[in-house]
């Protein structure tokens, strides 16, 4: 054991986030830390990385007892963490951010340019990742970021990594890449702490598991003596069902078509975002997208929403009318809504309340007279956080207060409140909880039997597997398959989403 | 609002009472009606003024030409009062009635802050930028309107708004209530009020709900071009002339009134009542430091130690 966790109790103004926790994390060997959001996951992290330093309890490295000021002497110990959060700064190089706060300089005390280049290269290069050290990371994509986040704690050649979520962005090709890693680094004796939600992906890299429930230490064992439901159940404190959906059958008309739609690179010499997409879409119909990152998956769903009016070409065509968006207010008076994948940066305003953030692409119809009408805004949102079954003390909740599962579910609640025709959803699920994840399956699934036309991108296969009725697959900006969702396997999905050739 | 925002404005009002008491118990000159009234009708401007920034700087904005616009606006007032429009070459001469100098400049003042919004919104160019190019280009024009002297002498009807009282409240009194009374309402109860909170808090989110970003935009620096305007008829009714340098520096009386209202400079918190209290926390400790005899250099001293004070108890709160 070369981490022991032992009667660790971390309280925040008198409520204990973790609870008498006692863990233990074997050397060599990769540890999947389980439980809900709010189980108090993240608080232990911080605390073995050095971010919170009061706390009850000890911690042994090494069978000795230590006690991190700060994170600094973390990794000095050797102890680094990946966050969930992305914390690269946009407007510095690659190289510049990985080598942040520990700068190569030559014997004069300048910055040595030359070996951090090459040492990002090689790393880059590990990481398979073909990128310019020098490239800027504002211009990454977020898959991309987390990436160089992992390169970040690389470098500090530490004994233990700890990774909070590492997949939540990234598309499966990617998840390949950073297995390969995580199992070079087990050969060379690392040890990984790895949090994650998605049970699949942990079957294949993961040998134990901690399960942590309500801030205290639950169960913990090796992986494979136990099944998903009995992890779910522990996890959880209860059984839940996930959901299962059967395909219906569907109306002639189509609801959404789009032909020959195509948007150009808004930088002048570079090859087109989306090339000649044709696609369509039925009342009651799910539709998945599926593909690695930069195939063009969320600047599709952008286009459609109006978002990028000046480069688009082609038609779109809802309910046999031709439209053509200047804006997202004209798609959204079409009956689009569109749940971004960042709800942070493009979903919510975190420093508003929940109800100010449900209403907000509502409020022209709550209005009586000159103003707002309290009345009617308070009941819209009470509905819809009965149905989505959101869970907040009052409405007047700030939504940064939020867990990212109930965070979604009022993303969601602000778009259902416009009654639209077709649902654009960019990862739906993306850091949210087991729970609410299945609660959002099922309400998209409710929605779609309601008569709404939606349309999922999700980098997680089981989850386009689980929902999709129909599946596209996109690569390079092209759709380069289509297939029925008895017909997807998620062999033959990768494949058309590497090869441009597939047939 | 928030919970927060209103403990930071309970904390305002003690600090206030705090203030009064420290000054009535060293001057017996403060509490006085008549000091009252003064006080109330120095800072009624900057009431104006900040309640104009203040809903810029809720957008995450900041109007930086406040102090011109009001200069320009105000000298154009009493020049279209006194002199009218008169083009000797085409034999041509537009007098204007009182109501009608006013209502262009205000329309004056409007049209500076909507082409501050319109070049933010459609170039791009940050508001610290596009408004400070404002402040030097309204400036400017009012020189060159003056031609660098004043213009006075405007009459007993137009001194009214900046001198006068109705049913025993000085008129400038009223103008900042009304201007505050609508403000709030437009904020705290209305759609727009709501989408400016929004664009403040996080304007991608707001963009992707369908909001119009610009039009939301040129809207507040249109009405904080437009309340610099009063706050120009104001202070050119007042003095009875229209100073070519009026206004100099306004700008930033605004913005710590702002700031020490608890209105955050990254946009999307803060109020209106918020401002109010702020400039009059500003207007009492500038007469409580005259009243006191206190050196002019010293008063901004002060001032600017207030200011950190402030912002830095504000900061430790919304730390906690």
């Amino acid at each position: 054991m070369i981490l022991q966790v032992q009667n660790i109790t971390k309280r925040f103004s008198g409520i204990a986030a973790l609870e008498n926790v006692n863990l233990a994390f074997a050397k060599g060997k990769v540890t999947a830390v389980l439980g809900e959001n709010g189980a108090g996951k993240s608080t232990l992290m911080k605390i073995l990385s050095g971010v919170y330093s009061d706390y009850d309890g000890q911690i042994l490295y090494k069978n000795q007892p230590i006690h991190f000021v700060n994170t600094k002497a973390a990794q000095n110990a050797g102890i680094a963490i990946i966050h969930q959060e992305l914390n690269l700064i946009p407007y510095l190089s690659i190289q510049e951010n990985i080598f942040l706060g520990r700068e190569l300089t030559n014997s004069w005390g300048v910055l040595d340019k030359k070996a951090m280049f090459d040492k990002t290269s090689e790393l880059l290069k590990t990481l398979k990742l073909s990128l310019n050290p020098n490239s800027l990371v504002a211009d990454l994509k977020i898959g991309q970021q987390q990436i160089i986040e992992i390169a970040k704690a690389l470098l500090l050649d530490s004994e233990v990594i700890i990774m909070d979520e590492p997949t939540s962005a990234i598309s499966d090709a990617e998840v390949e890449v950073l297995f390969n890693i995580i199992n070079d680094l087990l050969i060379s004796g690392k040890t990984i702490i790895y949090i994650s939600h998605k049970l699949d992906e942990l079957r294949k890299i993961a040998h134990n598991y901690v399960i942590l429930r309500d801030g205290k230490s639950i169960d913990s064992g090796e992986l494979k003596d136990m099944s998903h439901d009995a992890l779910i159940a522990k996890m959880v404190g209860r059984e839940i069902k996930m959901m299962q959906r059967n395909v219906p059958t569907f109306s002639e008309n189509y609801l959404l078509k789009v032909e020959n739609l195509s948007l150009k690179s808004p930088h002048k010499n570079k090859d087109s975002i989306l090339k000649d997409i044709d696609f369509h879409l039925k009342k009651g119909e799910i539709l998945g997208i599926c593909g690695l990152m930069g195939a063009g998956r969320t600047e599709l769903l952008e286009t459609l929403f109006g978002l990028h009016p000046q480069n688009t070409t082609g038609n779109i065509t809802i309910n046999e009318v031709v439209c053509q968006f200047k804006n997202p207010a004209d798609a959204i008076k079409s009956g689009l809504a569109f749940v971004t994948e960042d709800r942070k940066h493009e979903g919510l305003i975190l420093g508003m309340t929940v109800r100010e953030n449900l209403t907000i692409t509502t409020l022209k119809d709550l209005e009586k007279g000159l103003f707002v009408d309290k009345k009617s805004e308070e009941n819209l949102t009470e509905n819809y956080i009965k149905t989505l079954n959101i869970k907040t003390s009052t409405q007047k909740q700030l939504v940064q207060n939020l867990s990212g599962g109930n965070q979604q579910k009022i993303v969601l609640a602000k778009w259902l409140a416009t009654k639209p025709q077709i649902l654009l959803l960019d990862e739906p699920t993306r850091g949210v909880d087991i729970g609410a994840k299945n609660e959002i399956y099922k309400t998209i699934v409710q929605l779609a039997d309601e008569g709404l036309g939606i349309i999922v991108v999700s980098s997680e296969l089981p989850e386009i597997m689980l929902l999709a009725d129909r599946i596209l697959v996109m690569a390079e900006g092209k759709i380069t398959a289509e297939m029925r969702k008895e017909d997807a396997t998620e062999d033959k999905i990768l494949k058309a989403a590497i090869s441009l050739n597939y047939e | 609002m928030s919970f927060r925002s209103k403990i930071t404005q309970f904390q305002s009002l003690i600090a206030l009472f705090i203030l009064c008491v420290l000054i009535s118990l060293l001057s017996d000159k403060f509490l006085t009606v008549n000091n009252g009234w003064n006080v109330l009708r120095q800072i009624s401007v900057n009431i104006v003024i900040s309640v104009g920034m203040t809903l810029v700087v809720l957008t995450a904005g900041i109007d930086l030409s406040v102090g011109s616009v009001l200069a320009l606006s105000g000298a154009i007032t009493a020049g279209l009062l006194k002199n009218g429009i008169s083009i000797p070459s085409l034999n041509l001469f537009i007098g204007f009635s009182l109501l009608g100098a006013i209502l262009a400049g205000l329309i004056i003042g409007s049209l500076s802050g909507f082409f501050s919004g319109f070049t933010i919104t459609r170039f791009k160019i940050p508001p610290f930028v596009a408004t400070l190019a404002m402040l030097t280009i309204a400036r400017g024009l009012t020189m060159l309107y003056t031609e660098g002297f004043p213009i006075s002498e405007l009459g007993e009807n137009f001194a009214f708004f900046g001198t006068g009282w109705f049913l025993g409240i000085p008129v400038p009194v009223w103008i900042s209530g009304l201007v505050i009374l609508i403000t709030v309402l437009m904020t705290q109860k209305t759609r727009l009020g709501r989408y400016i909170y929004a664009i403040g808090g996080n304007e991608n989110a707001a963009r992707l709900s369908g909001i119009n970003i610009n039009k939301v935009k040129i809207f507040v620096y249109s009405v904080a071009g437009m309340l610099a305007a009063i706050g120009g008829i104001l202070v050119t009714s007042r003095l009875d002339s229209a100073q070519p340098n009026a206004g100099i520096s306004y700008e930033l009386d605004a913005i710590a009134a702002v700031v020490i209202g608890g209105t955050s400079l990254s946009g999307g918190k803060g109020t209106i009542m918020g401002t109010v209290l702020g400039a009059i926390i500003i207007g009492v400790l500038n007469n409580g430091l005259v009243l006191l005899d206190v050196s002019p250099f010293w008063q901004q001293v002060v001032k600017g130690m207030v200011i950190l004070v402030a912002v830095i108890i504000d900061k430790q709160n919304s730390e906690k």
